[in-house]
């Protein structure tokens, strides 16, 4: 007998697109039930493998079955200390759920019969935090005369603080922004990550005696040796990928074209879809066209037609890539989510030129149409752009989402910190140590945009790695 | 984060200018000439660029001079002594190089003159000659007269009035210098009108200019690129690449028009908020 999947719960879209409510709303008791049922329970389970922070899937979910959702907690817990956070953003398709042994042989992400194993870790995420479960803390008395600086809070800074701070360490976590979260606030919106989920996930670090500072730039506002000489032990770069690429198309610094950081980061962290209650202001565009196919590309694209509808304009927001719907590398349900709210889609379009006014204010975008070629060095065709295909559209604001680059505040004044071609960090894979001795890294500034679990799995191999060292 | 100090440098109903001291140990122990800080004044605000003028290491505090032209700088103007920030960090951006080029001159236009002060006196400590040229509407809007005169060798005073020093543009003063004699170096800092005259002037005579841009900024750690400007045909980031560029190599029609895109965001926030 095989069972559906069992749908999740989301908003409806007319009320979705009038504010930045959670779109997915989670499982209830039952359901999550009937969907943890489904698992079979496999001998040999893949799943786990696929998770980068090797959480235990098949036991999890067979606690749930059991109606155990404390124990169901306490094991995600286990492996991941924000089970509520990322069984919302984890792109479960590329990761566990393409595993599991109910996703179709070579499928570029998980079938739909996959088992939803990222809406059962929310569920047991969220019952942890309706209930007020703590885990664990492992502390080791001779690790807490170490203090441990953790630079960045975002994803990897975050999970790097609460592994050191479940041993015992005393750990410092230094942000450069006015508030913690990193990535998770500033480009995630409120509407895959509500504020209060995010927040409790923060505070519990407090709780294990993680304190934070904010707008403090260690490189800018103290260098590392100085953090050595007051005695800090070690420390972890949680750095992140700061530095927006753009296309290089003329036109791209008219008025009105943002990196989606920089839109992301108006609207998210500096509330501009609150303005003028809020002080930052942000352009609101007729024809707004976001270019990009991954998910801050979604992200940018359903915030963007939110705008479009709060101001009482007729949503009219594009998402323009190069590639076909296949090759975007969005959790797919983002792009479901987005086509459901009236976010349009332009596939295999390069932009090639943006035109303006005489007040510097972008109205077109000119592109050529694309044809799929080759595989690249990523595995996916490359997009080969067609001679004389010209076409324009109108676009009077323009979002670009096409990737990021390494922050290199630090490394810049950093000489000791080796970094590659790229201005990531170099690091030991096996324990995420630097050039540096001391001092460790992970998440986006190691290797690139990875996704926010990949962040926490490099974490805790350095949490570890310090660890040894600290004992050393 | 607290403010220790507050001085009004002018005040006319066009044209207040503050100097706030506020307290910023770390900051102000690494600020160097040509660095600037972010400030918010409240959770709601807007996070804005201001250079830090002048730092006290002992004190612990660090001197930030603005003009009230929108609303975070006239809520930033209303805090006095004994108030806290909501967030300040900082020393941001790359601090101007400084060591002895031999003569060169400063030129600071309208509240560019406080961004002129601490590299003036910089290349005085480090035994230039210092030429200070300094440009204001009229006289009582005028700042630091006394302060750049202390660390200049020559100094001239221009306002666009003639209410004191000599009627008309810094400008006029630059090129009669320029003309006279051989300098190494300019620097200039003002209403962008000014650096893109600077910069016009200073080409003919083949002298090194440096101007400080005042792009828009959100994170200004490198993050969002709203302060993007093209110099040279490449496009900077006036955060981490600046905020002193060749101003020879500035695009400035395109720097002018961004720095106007939310002009009418700023009214609107204005009549609103300040009723």
């Amino acid at each position: 007998m095989k069972k559906e999947p069992v749908k999740i719960k989301e908003l409806a879209v007319d009320q979705r697109i009038n504010g930045f409510q959670e779109v997915v709303l989670g499982y209830s008791e039952e359901e999550a039930l009937e969907e943890a049922g489904r698992c079979l329970q496999c001998k040999n389970p893949a799943c786990i493998a696929g998770c980068p922070v090797g959480i235990d899937i098949k036991k999890f979910i067979y606690q749930i079955t059991k109606k155990d959702y404390i124990a169901a907690y306490l094991t995600i817990r286990e492996k991941n200390n924000f089970p509520s956070l990322c069984g919302r953003i984890c792109p479960a398709e590329y990761q566990c759920r393409k595993a599991c042994i109910l996703t179709k042989k070579g499928a570029p992400f998980a079938s739909p019969e996959a088992i939803n194993i990222h809406f059962l870790e929310r569920f047991a995420g969220d019952y942890g935090m309706r209930e007020g479960l703590e885990a664990g803390a492992n502390r080791n008395e001779d690790l807490s005369r170490f203090k441990v600086a953790v630079v960045g809070s975002g994803p990897a800074g975050l999970c790097c603080a609460g592994e050191l701070a479940r041993k015992g360490i005393k750990v410092k976590v230094f942000e450069g922004l006015h508030k913690t979260g990193g990535v998770l606030r500033y480009g995630i919106p409120a509407l895959r990550l509500p504020r209060d989920i995010l927040d409790f996930e923060i505070n519990y670090l407090s709780k294990l005696g993680v304190e934070i500072v904010t707008n403090f730039i260690i490189g800018r506002a103290k260098t590392l040796d100085e953090l050595f000489k007051e005695g800090y032990a070690a420390a972890f770069l949680g750095l992140g990928a700061g530095i927006p690429s753009f296309m290089g198309v003329p036109g791209e610094n008219l008025c009105n074209i943002y990196s989606a950081n920089e839109f992301l980061t108006r609207v998210n962290l500096m509330c501009a879809y609150k303005f003028p209650q809020f002080h930052t202001p942000v352009s609101i565009g007729k024809h707004i066209v976001v270019i990009g196919g991954g998910n801050t590309a979604m992200d940018s694209s359903r915030v963007a037609l939110r705008l479009q509808k709060m101001n009482g304009m007729e949503p009219d927001t594009t998402i323009v890539y190069r590639r076909t719907e296949v090759e975007m590398p969005a959790r797919r349900l983002e792009i479901e989510h987005a086509k459901e709210e009236g976010v349009k889609f332009k596939f295999l379009v390069k932009p090639e030129e943006f035109m303006g006014n005489d007040l510097g204010l972008v109205e077109k975008m000119r592109s050529l149409e694309c044809k799929l070629g080759e595989p690249d060095s990523s595995g996916r065709k490359r997009p080969v752009a067609i001679a004389g295909s010209d076409f324009q559209i109108p676009c009077d604001m323009a979002v670009i989402a096409v990737g990021l680059k390494a922050n290199q505040v630090l490394t810049k004044v950093t000489p000791e910190l080796k970094t590659d071609e790229y201005g990531d960090l170099e690091v030991n894979p096996q324990t995420m140590e630097t050039s540096m001795r001391g001092v460790f890294a992970g998440g986006d500034i190691v290797g690139g945009e990875g996704t926010i679990i990949e962040a926490m799995g490099m974490s805790k191999i350095a949490a570890r790695a310090i660890t040894d060292y600290l004992k050393s | 984060m607290k403010i220790i100090l507050k001085e009004i440098l002018s005040n006319t109903p066009e044209n207040k200018v503050t100097r706030l001291d506020i307290l910023a140990p770390d900051i102000a122990q690494r600020a160097l000439p040509g660095q600037f800080v972010v400030v918010m004044v409240n959770e709601e605000g807007e996070r804005i660029p201001l250079t830090v003028v002048n730092t006290d290491k002992q004190k612990g505090t660090l001197s930030i001079i603005f003009q009230e032209v929108g609303l975070t700088t006239r809520l930033l103007g209303s805090l006095n002594s004994g108030d806290s920030l909501y967030a300040i960090v900082g020393p941001l951006g790359h601090p101007t190089e400084i060591k002895n080029y031999g003569k060169v001159i400063l030129v600071g236009g309208g509240v560019g003159i406080a961004e002129i002060y601490p590299v003036a006196r910089a290349f005085k400590e480090e035994g230039n000659q210092v030429t200070s040229i300094l440009g204001a509407r009229s006289k009582d809007i005028l700042i630091l007269e006394k302060e750049l005169k202390g660390v200049s060798d020559e100094f001239y005073v221009t306002t666009d009035d003639g209410s004191y020093g000599r009627k008309g543009f810094t400008t006029d003063v630059l090129a009669e210098l320029l003309k006279k004699d051989n300098y190494s170096l300019v620097y200039a800092v003002g209403p962008i009108p000014m650096m893109k005259r600077a910069a016009m002037v200073t080409r003919d005579f083949k002298v090194k200019t440096i101007v400080s841009l005042n792009a828009l900024m959100v994170d200004a750690t490198g993050m969002c690129g709203c302060c993007r400007v093209n110099v040279a045909g490449e496009t900077k980031f006036s955060c981490v690449d600046g905020p002193e560029f060749d101003a020879g190599l500035v695009d400035w029609e395109e720097l002018i028009k961004r720095n106007r895109l939310y002009l009418e965001q700023e009214k609107h926030i204005c009549r609103l908020r300040l009723q």
